[in-house]
């Protein structure tokens, strides 16, 4: 099997005879979409974590208050100290099942709608004008009202995260669904397949690889509703954790939370898009 | 046998600036085993023919039959070929070539003999299992041609199939083409605006005028089969080139006119 190699490696590529080719440094850096080698591309990803850890030791060397700058080595400790004697890992597994509960009851809803808003026009009429209406109202602004409704127990967080994720996950799916192109389905008919035949044979599969990249993204706002309600009201969970910590006055220990969910975030993205490359090998390109 | 008549068809599409007269007036009856040609001005229309013809629109007026019977709904009898590939990206170059058996239920024994003829044939050997991705366009054509091919349709719609491809990768599935066209003898419809292609490979060009679409020349194309390249240097293609390229020319010139006229 002959692998085309891209226009951009190939130019980076040594020519043979072992002599690379010189090239200006702002030619070889700072041309526009001009790839660079692997090896800068990894060292600038540690450096801009680096530059960060040295700014923030710095900072907190000068303002020298454990409230308003506490050092990268204190909640570091403090974060050891939650996991070992503050039951925060209780507090991240309750709002991981949050999550997950929350999101997999507007996925399993979003996506067989979105798919029939984006391939009958019947089902998009009648549905995308109130979603689309809803899609504005920020998900937050209903926690009071789902309080005042249902009170503060875990179907207060997962309908927060479902009305979050549901109403732009519909509209995502339903893009997808509708950037089907036409020609994919003639010829499916011409080669005769029968409606039912062309709609499981080709316009599903054709749809899956967005539609699970449209879940990875929408996962992330799910972290962004959960926190607010859990910050609102709850007894458990980071975003109450939070809560507890300010006052407190630890701000060591926000921070640790804080970084903690966006190492949650990270797993769960790497793991989807695991599972992206492992189900559709098919797929030109997947984006990082 | 197998012919495609088109009797009286005419297409026309309501618009907000009133209705768009399509096709007009399109009767042709494309024989058993013929390679028709349909050349014209972009916007003429052939497109919207060929997939009246698939069955894929229907025509305001007019019907097509394929075979006698009526062409109103697409079917197997009718594979299509088009100029975007519609490839399944989710298929290895194999199934996508099946795809037609499988539909139809063709057992897997069967259908793997037909598919690894056909990949040989189409000079795909060692890309069975390949994705779509992998291969170039060319070969993504000839995947496409022979998932049409493997359905043993009656007549082959080709709606500019070569034209996203480079000039010699073109001339390279030109030559294909003819080939395998004298081995399977199917009728075939093949669209496209390069003049050259049509003459290479038609036994008949129908030129078309700009819209409303009609049918303004037929011309039988007599240069001895099997076709090859050395042809389209020859004395007899230039002469043939001239006279469509004449027509083409004069229907261009329409259009650009009565684009001025309504501007």
């Amino acid at each position: 099997m002959s692998e085309r190699v891209p226009v951009t490696q190939a130019a980076l590529a040594r020519p043979p005879g072992g002599q690379r080719r010189r090239r200006g440094l702002l030619r070889t850096y700072l041309t526009p979409k001009q790839a660079i080698p692997r090896r800068i591309v990894f060292g600038l990803g540690i450096g801009s974590f680096v530059v960060i850890l040295a700014s923030w030791s710095l900072a907190s060397v000068l303002i020298n208050s454990d409230l308003f700058a506490p050092s990268p080595a204190r909640v570091w400790t403090s974060w050891v100290d939650m996991i070992l004697h503050r039951s925060f890992l209780s507090d991240v597994g309750w709002s991981s099942f949050r999550i997950i509960g929350g999101f997999l009851i507007a996925a399993v809803m979003a996506v067989p709608l979105g798919l029939l808003m984006g391939s009958f026009e019947v089902v998009r009429s009648f549905f995308q004008p109130p979603i689309n209406f809803i899609r504005y109202m920020p998900a937050s602004a209903f926690i009071p009202l789902l309080i005042l409704l249902i009170g503060l127990d875990e179907n207060e967080k997962l309908i927060v995260i479902w009305i979050g994720v549901f109403f732009q996950l519909v509209l995502m799916v339903m893009d997808i669904a509708h950037r089907v192109p036409d020609e994919m389905l003639n010829v499916a008919y011409t080669l005769g397949a029968s409606r039912w035949k062309v709609f499981y044979k080709v316009f599903l599969p054709a749809t899956f690889p967005e539609v699970v990249d449209a879940l990875r993204i929408t996962m992330g706002w799910a972290w962004t509703y959960l926190i607010v309600a859990e910050i609102v009201s709850a007894e458990r969970g980071i975003g109450s954790f939070i809560l507890v910590s300010e006052r407190y006055l630890r701000s060591d220990r926000i921070i640790a939370a804080i970084i903690t969910i966006g190492i949650l975030g990270l797993i769960t993205d790497a793991v989807i898009a695991a599972i992206h490359r492992r189900a559709f090998p098919y797929v030109e390109k997947v984006h990082a | 046998m197998s012919e495609i008549r088109f009797v009286d068809v005419a297409m026309r599409f309501p618009t907000r600036r009133g209705e768009v007269r399509a096709l007009e007036q399109i009767s042709l009856t494309v024989p058993d085993g013929q390679f028709a040609c349909i050349v014209g001005p972009s916007g003429c229309g052939k497109s919207t023919l060929l997939n009246v013809a698939a069955g894929l629109v229907t025509p305001t007026e007019g019907e097509v039959l394929v075979d006698g019977k009526l062409a109103d709904s697409p079917g197997p009898d009718r594979g299509m070929v088009f100029q975007s590939y519609s490839l399944y990206p989710w298929l290895s170059v194999q199934r996508n070539i099946e795809f037609g058996l499988e539909v139809k239920g063709t057992p897997k024994p069967e259908r793997t003999r037909q598919s690894s003829e056909l990949i040989r044939l189409m000079k795909l050997d060692g890309f069975a299992e390949a994705y779509p991705k992998a291969l170039s366009g060319g070969m993504k054509q000839r995947v496409a041609i022979a998932r049409a091919l493997a359905n043993d349709p009656e007549v082959l719609l080709m709606d500019e199939p070569f034209g996203a491809l480079d000039a010699l990768t073109r001339q390279i599935m030109q030559e294909m083409l003819t080939e395998i066209w004298q081995r399977y003898r199917k009728t075939v419809l093949f669209v496209t605006h390069d003049i050259d292609e049509a003459i290479f490979l038609g036994d008949v060009i129908y030129v078309m005028t700009n819209r409303p679409g009609r049918i303004r020349t037929t011309l039988s194309i007599d240069l001895p089969r099997p076709r090859t390249f050395d042809m389209v240097g020859g004395p007899r293609f230039a002469e043939l080139r001239n006279q469509v390229v004449g027509i083409i020319h004069e229907e261009s010139m329409k259009a650009v006119e009565s684009e001025l006229a309504s501007a």
